[in-house]
């Protein structure tokens, strides 16, 4: 059978491996789908406690946060995109002067 | 049956993350990201959650990813992929270090977590309408704070695009 510590390993596993996009990734685009990475391990620990302790919370909770996740991508999406024309590239290295 | 499916997922979802972490291409890395969230709902599905696991394919690995590949294919990162992409020392010792620490914790909690078998449930568990009373009852505030925060979004989103660089 299947036990609660094993979903949250593989959810552990899956948040650290978002945690190291985040960290060493430049491309600004990867960096942002390992940030994705990373809130999707955490929905999953939601659900299986959910499960486990046979409450209906984490559910609502894992809904709130795609509604939260989807609305970041919106607008991180759209942080890109003008960072793109203003400067030809995502590398979120290059992008470190708040002026011109 | 259900050790099965789960290390069949599991698996998937790991090396599919992995994957997407280590390409070059974030083309290549937005479609293995939609292989370990698709998996991720089968592994929302094997924890009885019907709702979650149609919400993860139509709105993760659905809307979000349709999004996302459209800026990525929108946006010409020829010479993206081209420039050599260097870890510096300060960067690996920071990725490093945050790595060991949330290891250590991780392991730390799952030592902690008693392995019981999974208490059995109603048979609308996780789904629409189990969901939404909690949502519509002791979540209310909560749904509103997001709907505000749609809606801002909208708002914000529209003058990102409408200004020029």
């Amino acid at each position: 059978m299947v036990g609660l510590p094993d979903y949250l390993a593989l959810s552990a596993v899956l948040f650290l491996i978002g945690a190291v996009g985040v960290l060493t990734r430049s491309n600004g685009l990867i960096l942002f789908m390992s940030l994705e990475l990373m809130l999707n391990a955490v929905n999953l620990t939601f659900v299986a406690f959910a499960r486990f302790n046979g409450s209906m919370d984490g559910h609502v909770y894992v809904f709130l946060v795609t509604a939260v996740a989807a609305a970041e991508a919106a607008v991180g999406l759209a942080i890109f995109v003008g960072l793109f024309r203003l400067r030809r590239s995502v590398d979120v290295d290059q992008a470190n002067s708040m002026g011109d | 049956m259900e050790r099965a499916l789960f290390y069949f997922f599991g698996a998937v979802a790991v090396l599919a993350s992995l994957w997407m972490v280590t390409r070059r291409n974030a083309l290549a890395s937005a479609l293995s990201l939609v292989v370990a969230l698709v998996s991720l709902a089968a592994l929302y599905a094997l924890l009885q959650a019907p709702l979650l696991f149609a919400i993860q394919l139509w709105v993760y690995a659905g809307a979000v990813m349709v999004l996302v590949l459209f800026v990525v294919l929108l946006l010409n990162l020829r010479q993206e992929e081209e420039r050599p992409e260097p870890i510096g020392v300060g960067r690996f010792t920071l990725g490093a270090l945050v790595v060991a620490v949330l290891a250590w914790k991780a392991l730390a909690v799952l030592e902690a977590v008693p392995r019981l078998p999974a208490p059995p449930v109603a048979p609308d568990f996780g789904g629409v309408a189990a969901v939404s009373e909690a949502l519509f009852s002791r979540f209310v505030v909560q749904f509103e704070v997001v709907s505000v925060l749609l809606l801002a979004v909208i708002v914000g989103v529209v003058v990102l695009a409408k200004r020029r660089f």
